[in-house]
């Protein structure tokens, strides 16, 4: 696999405010990359800088091997861009919208086919005052894939949209990638990059303070997993601190919080109970996530 | 220069969709001349000089249309776009900003161009104006009276911060130019004060280089005109490029 894009020593002011401060990292070919943070972080910044909208204060970008600011032209017809704030004109149809941004391309694919694979066949002759939010953003999507790029730029693509529109957007980004093409997005959703993302650039304060798989990042701060449960009535936990991989148990109430660590933690935290013949219920377990990572790497929670 | 065409057919499928723009473009002044003709008709008079109401007025509204384009649909279209960032979108495809700008500047030549050759039909086929000039050199007046205004549109769409803004300041000048200049009211029935204060305005040049072509002046007659329309052109443009913004 090629590199997609290689950024080094990103740098970029605006006034006193260094928005984007020393970021390098690559892009492979193939992959869905994605850059998380905050609101402020310095994503949507970067993610321009590479789509060539705004110039670099220092450092390098290359994008498909091509310098986004001198080779402009060439780059924006072989990558794809969904832009966080952009809007089209209100009384414009889906289908001349698909019509007209193919006509800026020399290479293009069938509008139609995209509309359908978007669902969006139905609302073709719909102006664009009249798209749903969710809707709004497919266009915009399709917009992004009309001249088949090798590359394709997602900033914030779900934000607004409610939790159900959310996940139908994820499908339709793993299926970009499955067309063998490269996703590199920002969001500011953790649950979404977890979910979505091969690997994952954590940006707080224009830098990034890690980068890595999901997987690996949650491995990496070492956090605990937990087992919550309900017992109704007086019980003695003694027992439950024996089992391997428990490094403490917190009770309120009739609430029972177990914290450890280890594949095993679930089962010898059940086989434990049922050996002490206590009935629990609502039994859950809660793994660390990136929200996890980020106030480990930060001290601070994601949300504001 | 690719994108061009389809960019000019769907920004006038657009301008088409906007039905006050449509309004106020192409079937305001042809319905100001059979009000204005019913009233007055066109039978020639000394005051004229020896020639109708209507003839003078159909030269006069073509600035009417070129202001309303100029002045009012130009900078709000242009603000609009920039505001709900349309134009930001249209950076991040290979669309040439040269082929994106002449595409828009064609498109409001065109309803503009509509606008006056109905105003022409309707004064020919209603009132049989008299036409004594040479169509080439009222063309030319035609163009540079439309690019000169629409210089100074791009530049009240750069300088206004929003496309209110941009609205706000356009239907003020419009409003109050096309009162001043001759494009609705003859210039001969304006008091002389008046008459005085519009030799100041752009429009009222218009107007006088449209009549006078319409009436085979010679160009050299309205040097005056032309040359505050060549400024107004050059000095509008480049300010206006120095003042354009893609978000």
């Amino acid at each position: 696999m090629g590199i997609a894009i290689e950024v080094n020593d990103l740098h970029k002011f605006y006034g006193p405010v260094r928005a984007v401060d020393g970021v390098s990292f690559t892009v492979e070919e193939g992959e869905i990359f994605g850059m998380v943070g905050p609101n402020g972080a310095g994503k949507t910044t970067t993610i321009e800088c590479v789509e060539g909208l705004r110039r670099p204060d220092r450092g390098t970008i290359r994008v498909l091997g091509l310098d986004p600011q001198r080779d402009g032209y060439e780059l924006r017809r072989r990558i794809g861009v969904q832009l966080q704030e952009a809007a089209l004109h209100p009384r414009l149809k889906v289908w001349e919208a698909l019509d007209l941004f193919g006509s800026f391309y020399p290479r293009r694919v069938d509008g139609k086919a995209l509309l359908e694979q978007l669902g969006l066949a139905d609302k073709r002759n719909a102006a664009f005052e009249e798209l749903s939010g969710g809707q709004k953003q497919r266009l915009f999507i399709a917009l992004a894939l009309i001249n088949d790029p090798e590359l394709v730029f997602l900033d914030e693509l779900t934000t607004g949209l409610d939790p159900q529109a959310r996940r139908a957007m994820w499908d339709l980004v793993r299926g970009i990638r499955e067309r063998g093409k490269t996703v590199f997005l920002t969001t500011h959703y953790m649950e979404e990059a977890e979910r979505l993302c091969d690997r994952v650039a954590i940006m707080d304060r224009g830098k990034i303070v890690a980068l890595d798989t999901p997987e690996n990042l949650i491995r990496s701060i070492g956090a605990e997993q937990r087992v919550v449960f309900t017992v109704d009535g007086q019980w003695d936990d003694t027992l439950l601190r024996g089992v391997p991989g428990v490094t403490r148990v917190e009770r309120i109430g009739e609430r029972t919080v177990v914290y450890g660590r280890g594949e095993g933690l679930v089962g010898g935290v059940v086989s434990a109970l049922e050996r002490m013949g206590i009935r629990f219920r609502d039994l859950r377990t809660e793994q660390p996530t990136l929200e996890d990572v980020f106030l480990a790497l930060t001290g601070r929670e994601m949300r504001e | 220069m690719r994108g061009f065409w389809k960019l000019l057919l769907v920004q006038a499928k657009l301008y088409l969709r906007e039905p006050i723009a449509t309004f106020f473009t192409i079937f305001y002044a042809p319905m100001m001349l059979l009000l204005f003709g019913a009233i007055y008709g066109n039978e020639p008079s000394p005051f004229f000089g020896g020639r109708g109401a209507m003839d003078i007025a159909v030269p006069s509204y073509i600035g009417l249309i070129i202001v309303t384009v100029g002045f009012i649909s130009l900078p709000i279209g242009t603000a609009a776009a920039r505001e709900r960032g349309v134009l930001r979108r249209f950076r991040a495809t290979p669309l040439h900003p040269l082929a994106y700008i002449l595409s828009d500047i064609a498109s409001y030549l065109l309803m503009t161009v509509i606008g006056v050759l109905l105003l022409i039909l309707t004064g020919r086929v209603v009132f049989h104006i008299r036409f004594e000039g040479n169509i080439l050199s009222v063309l030319a007046g035609f163009l540079l009276g439309t690019t000169a205004f629409f210089a100074l549109g791009y530049l009240i769409a750069g300088l206004a911060p929003t496309a209110r803004s941009a609205q706000t300041v356009g239907m003020i000048l419009a409003f109050i130019m096309m009162f001043i200049s001759g494009a609705t009211i003859p210039l001969e029935v304006l008091p002389a004060k008046v008459r005085a204060i519009s030799q100041y305005i752009p429009l009222t040049h218009v107007v006088t280089l449209m009549r006078g072509l319409w009436f085979g002046d010679s160009w050299g007659q309205h040097w005056k005109e032309v040359a505050v329309l060549v400024g107004c052109l050059l000095v509008g443009g480049a300010l206006a490029v120095k003042t354009f913004r893609w978000e």
